[in-house]
């Protein structure tokens, strides 16, 4: 059967299984739409998390991005995996004592303040709305590559699918599909990565195969091999990094304290019967993350190390069936400045003048073709692009239903609406978010790249030290918590803005305040926010005791 | 009263546990993997180099690790204060 015929099916299924589970698990009332009734096992809301994290980024460009990066890839690798440290310890099961249904509701009941309920909304809506818009447009970029459907329909399908289960289902039914996508979107990724593992250092298990020695009878390790080729190459030693320590320091911080203010993260932990379910569903949400993440940097290095062995100075002409298949979608493009007829891949620091651009989503979906893989592998990857992608876009959809049904309905516009009202509102918001977000997928501002920044800055520098200081500090009142978002939204804010969209030409280290770059900024308007917090908080009465008791109360499960 | 200062032991115990965990989750990712990476490099185990391993493998594997270990500390620390909520009456 052809490529086509088995992604076919294997979409197909897929898509068949989630509409499936949507109809079994749809929401009948608001605790069922909010939080899934909160009676989802911990192991299952682990998978669930873990699928509402990795997006179609994580599941497509990651390994790409990393194969590119070499050791400078490692701020991903740590930064979206070490928040779960700080949610599972930090966060997770004091949010699942507090026991309401989202993160505005937190930071509004704590902070006494209308006010704080609403600063925390509109970041809530801004987060996701930034997120959501990427997802769709990965769903399209799937459907167009392997279906050869345009964008345009392929959004399309994907909006339907995601309204069909985010509106019926609410988040009970958004966590058993995604409990589904994760069992596909692992299983897509692990099998390729293990046949390359195979056929690159005789390994079946990757992790390991990264460590390991080449199969070509040279028994060099692949690690030395591929530092050899980048050097040889004029790029970077691949195990050396060329961003300043300071600038991954932050970015790692920034990304990690990002991951765990994230409120489609957070709002994950509110669906566990108990306490000590949050706690421990956490840690199976990682586990399940780092199945994918530690696969990840491996199949960077198999898929760098293949491909410069295989098309470095090798003649186009005779150049292998994938790469012209690829440079047919404009993934690879080759160009034979010199005349040579020779494929010429330089890096910066060579003579030579490089004469080949490769997309760094190619390292996986390409993945399956470079190492000969039968035909159902190539559909099984298109099937899990998707449902990498589709699971994060209902995620963050359930956010901003909520936050706009619960959050700025309920608590702070009409608190005399009935549950079933809300619970329409909700579906209703449901919908229409599917739609904007259609809308971004199908137009996208050109920015879609550049605020991904954003939105982990702006959750490190609001929702995070927000909601640590609510827990751990008795004493944080509503002026020190709002002053402390406020500055720290503005300033991470106003540096994003400046450098990304005011003077983007003045957008590299020399520029940046003590060499940290925009991705890394908000770990600084992190620590502002708890420094001005601090400093208005103990200028300023404390909070009445019924908050007090509050605080206590959650900190014992 | 009695209630109060059982809480606050419970909390205590909770912060220590939390200060120890936290710290090796600080030094695994920002100190092997970041700081002291190209000094860790130097050291080889197999094919990798122990630096770049930690910051693309090992952390992630002792962040795992560290939930675990505070599932497993908390549970302990939940019976022993009697906060343990599987001793809650089912309806």
């Amino acid at each position: 059967m052809s490529v086509q015929a088995w992604t076919y099916i294997m979409v197909g299924a897929s898509f068949t299984l989630y509409i499936g589970i949507a109809i079994w698990a749809k929401a009948r009332s608001r605790q069922d739409f909010y939080v899934a009734g909160s009676h989802v096992p911990p192991v299952l809301n682990g998978m669930a998390t873990a699928a509402d994290w990795m997006s179609a980024a994580s599941f497509i460009s990651m390994a790409g991005l990393i194969s590119f990066m070499g050791r400078d890839g490692s701020v991903y690798l740590m930064g979206w995996t070490g928040g779960y440290v700080l949610l599972a310890l930090l966060l997770a099961p004091y949010l699942r004592k507090f026991g309401k249904f989202t993160v505005p509701d937190f930071v509004g009941d704590r902070y006494y303040s209308q006010l704080a309920r609403f600063v925390a909304i509109v970041c809530a809506i801004f987060v996701s709305f930034t997120y959501v818009a990427g997802q769709m447009r990965g769903v399209g970029i799937v459907f167009s590559r392997f279906l050869n459907v345009n964008i345009t329909v392929g959004v399309l399908i994907g909006m339907g699918i995601v309204f069909f289960y985010a509106v019926l289902g609410g988040m009970k039914g958004i966590t058993y599909t995604q409990v589904a996508q994760y069992c596909v979107l692992i299983f897509a990724y692990l099998v390729p990565a293990i046949f390359i593992s195979l056929m690159m250092t005789g390994t079946p298990i990757p992790q390991l195969g990264f460590g390991g020695t080449l199969t070509d009878g040279s028994g060099t390790f692949l690690l030395d091999r591929l530092n050899g080729l980048n050097q040889e190459l004029g790029f970077n030693t691949y195990t050396d990094g060329s961003k300043s320590t300071i600038d991954v320091f932050f970015i790692t911080a920034s990304l990690m304290v990002g991951t765990a203010g994230l409120p489609h993260v957070i709002v994950r932990f509110y669906t566990v019967p108990k306490v000590s379910d949050a706690r421990s569903s956490a840690g199976w949400a990682l586990l399940f993350i780092a199945l994918l993440y530690t696969t990840a940097p491996a199949v960077a290095a198999f898929a760098r190390t293949n491909l410069l062995t295989t098309i470095s100075d090798a003649e186009y002409a005779k150049a292998p069936k994938w790469f012209k298949n690829w440079e047919a979608t404009g993934l690879i493009a080759f160009e034979d400045k010199n005349k040579d007829g020779l494929i010429q891949y330089r890096g910066p620091k060579s003579d030579l003048e490089n004469e080949l651009t490769i997309d760094r989503d190619i390292m996986v979906l390409a993945n399956p073709e470079i190492a000969g893989l039968p035909n159902w592998v190539v559909g099984l990857v298109a099937a899990g692009g998707l449902a990498a992608a589709l699971s994060t876009a209902a995620g963050l959809l359930l956010v901003i239903s909520t936050s706009i049904a619960h959050d700025l309905l309920k608590r702070e516009l009409y608190p005399e609406i009935s549950p079933e009202r809300e619970l329409a509102a909700a579906r209703i918001a449901a919908g229409v978010a599917v739609c904007i977000a259609g809308y971004f997928g199908l137009h996208p501002p050109g920015f879609v790249a550049q605020v991904v920044a954003f939105a982990f800055g702006l959750a490190a520098a609001s929702f995070f030290p927000a909601i640590i200081m609510g827990i751990f500090s008795k004493r944080m009142n509503k002026y020190g918590a709002i002053s402390g978002m406020v500055v720290g939204l503005l300033f991470t804010a106003s540096y994003i803005v400046y450098f990304k969209f005011v003077s983007p030409e003045t957008n590299h280290a020399a520029h940046w305040w003590f060499g940290i770059s925009p991705e890394g900024i908000g770990t600084v308007g992190m620590l502002l926010n708890v420094l001005v917090a601090n400093l208005v908080s103990y200028r300023t009465p404390p909070p009445p005791p019924e908050i007090q008791e509050l605080v206590e109360s959650i900190r014992m499960p | 009263m009695q209630k109060l200062s059982s809480q606050d032991a419970y909390w205590k115990k909770n912060l220590r546990y939390l200060s120890v965990l936290l710290s090796i989750w600080f030094l695994v990712s920002y100190g092997f993997g970041i700081l002291f990476v190209d000094a860790l490099n130097r050291i080889r185990i197999g094919g990798f180099y122990l630096g770049f391993w930690f910051a693309q493998q090992g952390a992630i594997y002792v962040f795992v690790i560290l939930i675990f270990v505070y599932v497993k500390l908390m549970k302990k620390l939940d019976k022993q204060f009697n906060v343990d909520e599987q001793k809650a009456p089912r309806p």
